[in-house]
C-alpha cells in the first residue's frame, strides 16, 4: 500500500523545538511524528539527522528497535489486541483471529483501504479487563471474539 | 498558586486546605478514572452524571471528581458516594438517573446497584466493607481512590510533601540513608536489592549523579506501577526528591512506557505543578537544593526494564543491555553515577520517612519489609489490585481476596513474576510470598504480577506464550538468549502441534541450562525459568502432548476436539444457538450431536454449557 502525504515541514520542526533538538529525545520526537502520520515519513531522516546532529544509521537503528515507532505507512485506526498474559489466558488469540478474519489481514498488516492495522502489544496495563483492545487511543475491555468484532465495524460505519 | 517559599508557607497551605475540606458540606462522588475503569467506559458515565446533576440543579452541591484506580479493576467503572462511602460497582449511563434521584438528593441506597459477594451471596452497601478490601493493608495505594491525581492540593491535603519536608529540613543526607536501610526497603521491580545500599553506593561515586524511576513496566499481566503513575503521581515525585537530596543528585529522569498515556500525562501535570508552587525545580521550599525531573518516553521495548538497557535508551539510543563488571551506580547515565529504582519503591520512600523506619520494618517478614502491591488477575474472580503485607500467603490473596476460581473451576497454578518467573502448583499456596520464599520453588515474587490459571490453561502452552514473548523481545545481542530461546520456542511449538518427539524434555532442559549460564543480562539468564517450573510440576501434560498427542486443557486445537456428553446433556439447545458453525443439531430436551467435520474448536459451546455435557476430548 503506498499512498502520497503532504509533509508538514513546519509542524515537524516546531515537534523538534519542543524536545530543544536534543539527540537524547530522538524516539520521542519520533514518536510525536508517528501520532501525526500513523508513522515516520522516510522523507524525514535528512531533517533529523540535520537538525539533532546524529547520523542517519542511528536514526534506522532506533526506530527499527522500538515496537511504538514504523516507517511503513499505517491504518487512520491502529487496532492493538493485548497478547499480555493476564488477557492471553482468557481468550486474547481468539479476539486476535476473529479481528484478523473480520479486516481480512493478517498481524502486522493494514487494509487495503489503509482503514485499519491490526497489531498485538505486550500488555497494556489492563489486566483486570482482559481480554483489552486499543484502538488509538481509546481502550475497550471485556471482550471475546463478537463484542471485538463489534466494535471495529462501528469504527467502520462511522468512518464511511 | 503562590509559590511556597519556605516549610512554613507549605504548613500553611496544608492547614487551609484541610479547613477548606472541614468546611465543605458538599457532597462528593469520586469516580474511577484508572485505564481498567476507562476501559469499561468511566468517559460515559462521567460525562452523563454531569448532565444528570446539571438537571437537577445540583451542580454547585455535589463534587464530582475522577480519581485514580481504586484496585477493584473487575468491577469497574467504580463510583463510591460520600460521606456515607456507598459503593456502586460496574456503573452504567442507564443507572444515573436511578443513583441521582435516591443517593445523591437523598442518600438511600439503591439496593439492585449495590455490590454483591459472590462467595456468600450477600449485599455489601459500603467500600470498606467489601472483603476485597477489607483485607488489604493499603500502605502505598492508600491514597489512590481518593484523591484527584491532577490536583497538587489533593495530595498535600492527604499529607504529601510532609516526607520531604522533613527529610529537606531535619535530616542530613546520611540520617535519609540510614532510615532507609533501617526501614528493610529492597526493589519492588523484582530485584530485590536493599534500596538504603543502593543510594549508599552511587552517592559514594564521584561526578553528576542522576536519580531514575523505572515505569518501563513491561511483565505482562502486571500494572501496579501503572495505576501508582496515573493515581498518584506526587508520591513518586516526593520519592524521588528524597533520594536525590540524600545521593546529592540535581537532574532526575522517569523513564515511562508510551503505551500508558494517561500515566505520561497525569505525571507531567504533576511534575509541572510542583515546579509551580516551588517543590520541585530551584530553590525546593526556599531550602536552596535544586532538583528537576524529566519524562522520558520508551518505545515498547520489554528489555528496556533491565538497567543498563533503560539507560542507553535514556541516552537516545536503541535500549540494548551491557555486560555489568561496572555497575549503573558508578557508570551508568551518560557515564554518570546513577540511581535507578522502581515506581513502587520510590513511592514507598516518603512513607518511610513520614512514618520511621521502625513503623515501617514492623510490617512483613524477615527478609522483605513493608507490603507489596500484587496485579491479581487471570482466572480469579475478583480481579484487581492487591496490597498486602509481605509474606502474606498465595492462599489468602487468591481465595480469601480474590474469591477464588470463577465457574467453580479448579485451580491449576498461579504464575508470579512475568518472563522470568515461574507457576507455582496447588501444593505450595500456603507459602508466603516474599522475596525469598517463592525463590525455594522455583519462582520469584518479581514485580507483583500474578496470574491465576485453572484446569482449562494449557502448561505447554503458558510455556510456549512465554518463549514467544522472550523471542520476541530479546535484543539479539548475544547467542544464548538469540539463538537458544528461538530453539527451546521452536520445540515448544511442535509439542503444542502434536509433532513433539521423546526426548523434547530433556532437550528443552540442556537448552535452559546453557541459556541461564552464558546470556548477557537478566533477560536471557532467566528466560527458560516458565519452561523448567512448568517441566516440574507439570511433566505429565508435556508427556501427554508428546506421547498421547492429547491436550488435556484443550488448548492446542491439534491435540483435542470436543464431544457431546450424552448423559449430561439435557437439551437446552444453547451451544447450538451459540455455535457460529451451525456443527451441533438436535432436538430440544433430546441430547445433542456434534458434527465434527464443521466444528473450528472455539470453544463458544464449551463456555456456554452449564450442565458440563460439552467435554474435551
Amino acid at each position: 500500500m503506498e499512498k502520497e502525504i503532504e509533509i508538514d515541514w513546519h509542524k515537524i520542526n516546531v515537534i523538534i523545538d519542543s524536545y530543544s533538538a536534543n539527540n537524547e529525545s530522538l524516539l520521542m520526537i519520533m514518536q510525536d511524528i508517528s501520532d501525526m502520520y500513523n508513522y515516520v515519513p522516510p522523507e524525514v531522516v535528512p531533517l533529523l539527522e540535520e537538525r539533532l546532529g546524529v547520523k542517519k544509521s542511528l536514526i534506522y537503528s532506533v526506530a527499527t528497535f522500538y515496537k511504538t515507532v514504523s516507517l511503513e505507512p499505517r491504518g487512520k485506526y491502529i487496532i492493538n489486541v493485548c497478547t499480555g498474559t493476564a488477557c492471553h489466558i482468557r481468550g486474547a488469540s481468539k479476539v486476535m483471529t476473529a479481528l484478523s478474519e473480520k479486516l481480512n489481514i493478517g498481524e502486522g498488516e493494514t487494509t487495503d483501504d489503509a482503514l485499519f492495522t491490526l497489531e498485538a502489544v505486550r500488555c497494556v496495563g489492563c489486566c483486570a479487563s482482559g481480554p483489552v483492545i486499543t484502538v488509538n487511543h481509546e481502550i475497550y475491555g471485556g471482550l471475546d471474539s463478537s463484542t471485538a468484532v463489534k466494535i471495529i465495524e462501528d469504527y467502520e460505519a462511522n468512518a464511511t | 498558586m503562590a509559590r511556597l517559599v519556605n516549610r512554613n508557607a507549605l504548613e500553611r497551605l496544608r492547614n487551609s486546605l484541610r479547613d477548606r475540606q472541614v468546611k465543605n458540606t458538599k457532597r462528593l462522588i469520586s469516580l474511577c478514572a484508572g485505564s481498567g475503569c476507562a476501559a469499561y467506559g468511566t468517559a460515559k458515565v462521567y460525562h452523563t452524571l454531569n448532565e444528570e446533576l446539571a438537571k437537577h440543579g445540583l451542580k454547585d452541591e455535589v463534587e464530582v471528581k475522577l480519581t485514580g484506580c481504586h484496585g477493584f479493576c473487575e468491577k469497574g467503572p467504580i463510583m463510591v458516594i460520600h460521606p456515607e462511602g456507598i459503593f456502586y460497582p460496574q456503573v452504567k449511563e442507564e443507572y444515573i438517573h436511578e443513583i441521582v434521584e435516591k443517593t445523591v438528593k437523598n442518600g438511600e441506597v439503591v439496593n439492585s446497584l449495590i455490590f454483591k459477594d459472590p462467595a456468600t451471596r450477600k449485599k455489601v452497601t459500603y467500600e470498606h466493607d467489601i472483603p476485597f478490601y477489607k483485607l488489604q493493608k493499603r500502605v502505598v495505594f492508600g491514597n489512590n481512590g481518593i484523591i484527584d491525581p491532577t490536583s497538587i492540593e489533593d495530595y498535600i491535603s492527604v499529607g504529601g510533601y510532609s516526607a520531604l519536608e522533613k527529610a529537606l529540613f531535619t535530616m542530613t543526607s546520611d540520617q535519609i540513608i540510614d532510615e532507609v536501610k533501617k526501614s528493610g526497603l529492597r526493589g519492588r521491580g523484582g530485584g530485590g536489592f536493599p534500596t538504603g545500599i543502593k543510594w549508599e553506593t552511587c552517592r559514594q561515586h564521584d561526578g553528576d549523579r542522576f536519580v531514575i524511576c523505572n515505569a518501563d513496566e513491561g511483565d505482562p499481566g502486571a500494572y501496579m506501577d501503572r495505576s501508582i503513575l496515573e493515581g498518584n503521581p506526587h508520591s513518586i515525585l516526593e520519592g524521588m526528591i528524597i533520594g536525590a537530596i540524600a545521593i546529592g543528585s540535581h537532574d532526575g529522569y522517569v523513564y515511562v512506557r508510551h503505551e500508558y498515556p494517561l500515566a505520561v500525562k497525569n505525571l507531567s501535570i504533576a511534575i509541572e505543578k510542583a515546579k509551580d508552587i516551588g517543590i520541585l525545580g530551584e530553590n525546593i521550599l526556599g531550602s536552596g537544593f535544586n532538583f528537576e525531573i524529566h519524562v522520558s518516553r520508551g518505545g515498547g521495548a520489554f528489555v528496556c526494564g533491565e538497567s543498563t538497557a533503560l539507560m542507553a535508551s535514556l541516552e537516545g539510543k536503541p535500549g540494548r543491555p551491557r555486560a555489568k563488571y561496572i555497575h549503573t551506580v558508578e557508570k551508568g547515565y551518560k557515564e554518570g553515577p546513577s540511581n535507578l529504582n522502581n515506581v513502587e519503591t520510590w513511592a514507598n520512600v516518603p512513607v518511610i520517612i513520614d512514618k520511621g523506619a521502625d513503623w515501617y520494618a514492623s510490617i512483613g517478614t524477615e527478609g522483605s519489609k513493608g507490603t507489596k502491591i500484587f496485579s491479581l488477575v487471570g482466572k480469579v474472580v475478583n480481579t484487581g489490585l492487591v496490597e498486602v503485607p509481605m509474606g502474606t500467603s498465595l492462599r489468602t490473596i487468591i481465595y480469601d481476596i480474590g474469591g477464588g476460581i470463577p465457574k467453580n473451576k479448579k485451580f491449576k497454578a498461579v504464575q508470579t513474576g512475568g518472563p522470568s518467573g515461574g507457576c507455582i502448583p496447588e501444593q505450595f499456596l500456603d507459602l508466603g510470598v516474599d522475596f525469598d520464599e517463592l525463590k525455594k520453588v522455583g519462582s520469584i515474587m518479581g514485580s507483583g504480577g500474578m496470574i491465576v490459571m485453572d484446569q482449562d490453561t494449557c502448561m505447554v502452552d503458558v510455556a510456549r506464550y512465554f518463549l514467544d514473548f522472550l523471542k520476541e523481545e530479546s535484543c539479539g545481542q548475544c547467542t544464548p538468549c538469540r539463538e537458544g530461546i528461538k530453539q527451546m520456542l521452536e520445540i515448544l511449538t511442535d509439542i503444542c502441534n502434536g509433532r513433539g518427539k521423546e526426548g523434547d524434555i530433556e532437550l528443552l532442559e540442556e537448552l535452559s541450562d546453557m541459556i541461564q549460564k552464558f546470556s548477557l543480562c537478566g533477560l536471557g539468564t532467566s528466560a527458560p525459568n516458565p519452561v523448567l517450573t512448568t517441566i516440574q510440576y507439570f511433566r505429565d501434560e508435556y508427556e501427554a502432548h508428546i506421547r498421547d498427542k492429547k491436550c488435556p486443557a484443550g488448548v492446542c486445537k491439534p491435540l483435542f476436539h470436543y464431544e457431546i456428553d450424552e448423559e449430561a446433556c439435557t437439551g437446552c439447545h444453547l451451544c447450538a444457538l451459540k455455535c457460529p458453525q451451525e456443527a451441533i443439531t438436535g432436538e430440544k430436551k433430546k441430547p445433542h450431536n456434534l458434527n465434527q467435520g464443521r466444528c473450528i474448536k472455539c470453544g463458544i459451546c464449551y463456555e456456554a454449557c452449564k450442565f458440563n455435557a460439552v467435554v474435551i476430548k
